[in-house]
């Protein structure tokens, strides 16, 4: 508890030194909207979902909280780095790999049509009753139907797959599955949410559920929402998946981490995007 | 496109560019020398749009613009090497304004330096802020 | 990293006598040089160094690059749109390679 007091005594300082050189940070942007290059609107505002129980009052996407140059990346797909991964990705759809002599495009079509509304369901349960996240399916798809070797799952042919795959889904609502079959693994992914870890004793929701809107140094907390994923991370000048944000954020408390892929973070994957269920996809963001 | 920084600019006016100190380091003198030849640099005449605080110095937005400039030249003073680009604008150009994006180490001055028709060059510095996250990510 | 692919936005129409916005991203890793791998050797500089546009045969804008260029770098600028029709775009890396695009304006 010590810990986080202070931790929360410092965001208060931060914010105060930063209020008083008048630069406009606050609370997530009272109104902005996301319209991509004025047509396509994207709600970065929607209802907590009733599963929440009033932990948030309204779910923000990480956009509002990030800076006006950074927002305005993605307002533009020219603009949006983002779309190089998602046209790599489109050109790997079409290719044919592995001793099958399939692509992605013979057996699924037009991404368009056969990919939309995935990465809004994503992660969920598949017909084994395993919890499987995007990633799963794609390289379910190159081992058994093209006989192709498994993308690693943080490599630039994931990345770029997953980045092309989420963008059919783009403005549709956040929507995962919490009951039936997905309970257990989403009862188990709560857990972990609210779970301190490392030495500096932080569970997601100190940060994302307590803290959000205030400052940690000199970041601006987010509700660590994940319908922007993957998304372009200035930091890295490149794609980071959910997992490997996961990995970093649990690294930062001074902990040691899961592995991206492993089944703890499928579970949490499921439990943190049910928490922005409502939210558009974002197909892929631009944060900081 | 209106940021922040624009709206901040249009605000106070052309004399809050021309009164920033321009503190730049002697590498950044020296590059600047090179590039001018060792010609005497008046202040003004050259605007820069970038943001007042960037939230990743990894990818900083910058726009640059000299009315009747020859080139512009940008410099970033706090990085290893202080040279970021020169903009060389032909006949078929249609402004003297350039945008890029561009790393800043840490926190400090982007100054930019036009060269005019005349053989007389012109600069403008701005303070950009480059914050440290709390979150490595 | 993905290969050099570049990627260009013109108007959808100009007309002469204006200036038109163009917009270029090319996917590049910009390797400053000054940074060093896992085993402590420095990986070597590896940069877009110059980037150019033509437009009618006529010099648009040319673009010296150092390493303190963002990755996938993004340069924006404005042509002064006359009756030609072929803008050429042309990015030169360190080591030698040259890649080029011509795409077409559309003068209305």
């Amino acid at each position: 508890m010590k810990t986080f007091t202070l931790s929360k005594l410092m965001a208060s300082a931060a914010i105060c030194a930063v209020a008083l050189t008048g630069a406009a940070y606050a609370d997530p942007h009272p109104d902005a909207e996301l319209i991509i290059e004025g047509e396509l609107k994207l709600n970065v505002r929607a209802e907590a979902p009733a599963h929440l129980d009033g932990a948030l009052p309204e779910l923000y996407s990480g956009w509002l909280f990030r800076t006006d140059e950074t927002r305005e990346l993605q307002m533009d797909d020219f603009e949006n780095p983002a779309m190089i991964a998602v046209e790599d990705g489109a050109d790997l759809w079409e290719t044919a790999d592995g001793a099958a002599g399939q692509s992605c495009a013979d057996c699924h079509g037009d991404a368009s049509e056969s990919m939309k509304g995935v990465r809004a369901s994503m992660p969920k349960v598949n017909e084994n009753g395993d919890l499987w996240s995007m990633e799963d399916y794609v390289n379910n798809c190159r081992t058994t139907r093209m006989e192709a070797e498994p993308y690693g799952w943080n490599s630039g042919d994931m990345r770029n797959m997953t980045s092309f795959i989420s963008m059919q889904s783009r403005g549709m609502p956040v929507n995962v599955a919490i009951d039936g079959e997905a309970a257990p693994f989403w009862e188990k992914g709560k857990e972990m949410y609210y779970t301190r870890f490392g030495q500096l004793e932080l569970s997601c929701a100190n940060c994302h559920e307590d803290s959000w809107g205030m400052m940690i140094r000199a970041d601006h907390l987010s509700q660590g929402q994940t319908n922007g994923f993957p998304t372009y991370r200035l930091k890295n000048a490149g794609m980071v998946s959910i997992h490997n944000r996961f990995r970093g954020c649990i690294r930062d408390t001074r902990a040691e981490s899961f592995a991206i892929g492993s089944q703890e973070f499928r579970e949490l994957e499921l439990y943190v995007a049910s928490r922005g269920n409502g939210l558009a996809v974002e197909g892929v963001a631009v944060r900081q | 496109m209106f940021t922040r920084r624009d709206t901040m600019a249009l605000g106070l006016g052309a004399a809050t560019i021309t009164l920033l100190p321009i503190s730049v380091h002697a590498a950044a003198d020296d590059a600047i020398a090179a590039y001018t030849g060792g010609a005497s640099v008046t202040e003004g005449g050259v605007m820069i749009t970038a943001p007042e605080i960037a939230e990743n110095g990894n990818t900083v937005p910058i726009s640059v613009e000299a009315p009747g400039a020859e080139e512009i030249a940008i410099y970033a003073d706090g990085n290893p090497t202080p040279g970021v680009a020169v903009f060389k604008f032909g006949p078929a150009a249609g402004s003297h304004r350039a945008s890029t994006r561009i790393r800043l180490g840490g926190t400090q001055d982007v100054v930019a330096v036009a060269k005019m028709p005349d053989g007389s060059f012109q600069q403008a510095a701005v303070e950009v802020k480059v914050t440290i996250g709390g979150c490595g990510g | 990293m993905s290969d050099v692919k570049p990627r260009i936005r013109l108007p959808r129409s100009a007309k002469a006598g204006q200036a038109a916005e163009v917009k270029t991203l090319v996917s590049h890793v910009m390797e400053t040089g000054l940074r060093k791998d896992a085993d402590g050797n420095t990986i070597p500089r590896m940069i877009i160094n110059r980037f150019t546009c033509e437009y009618g045969g006529e010099m648009v804008i040319d673009m010296a690059l150092e390493g303190a260029i963002s990755a996938n770098p993004y340069v924006e600028f404005d042509i002064m749109v006359s009756d030609a029709t072929d803008v050429v775009f042309t990015w030169y890396e360190d080591g030698g390679a040259v890649y080029t695009e011509t795409q077409q304006l559309s003068v209305g």
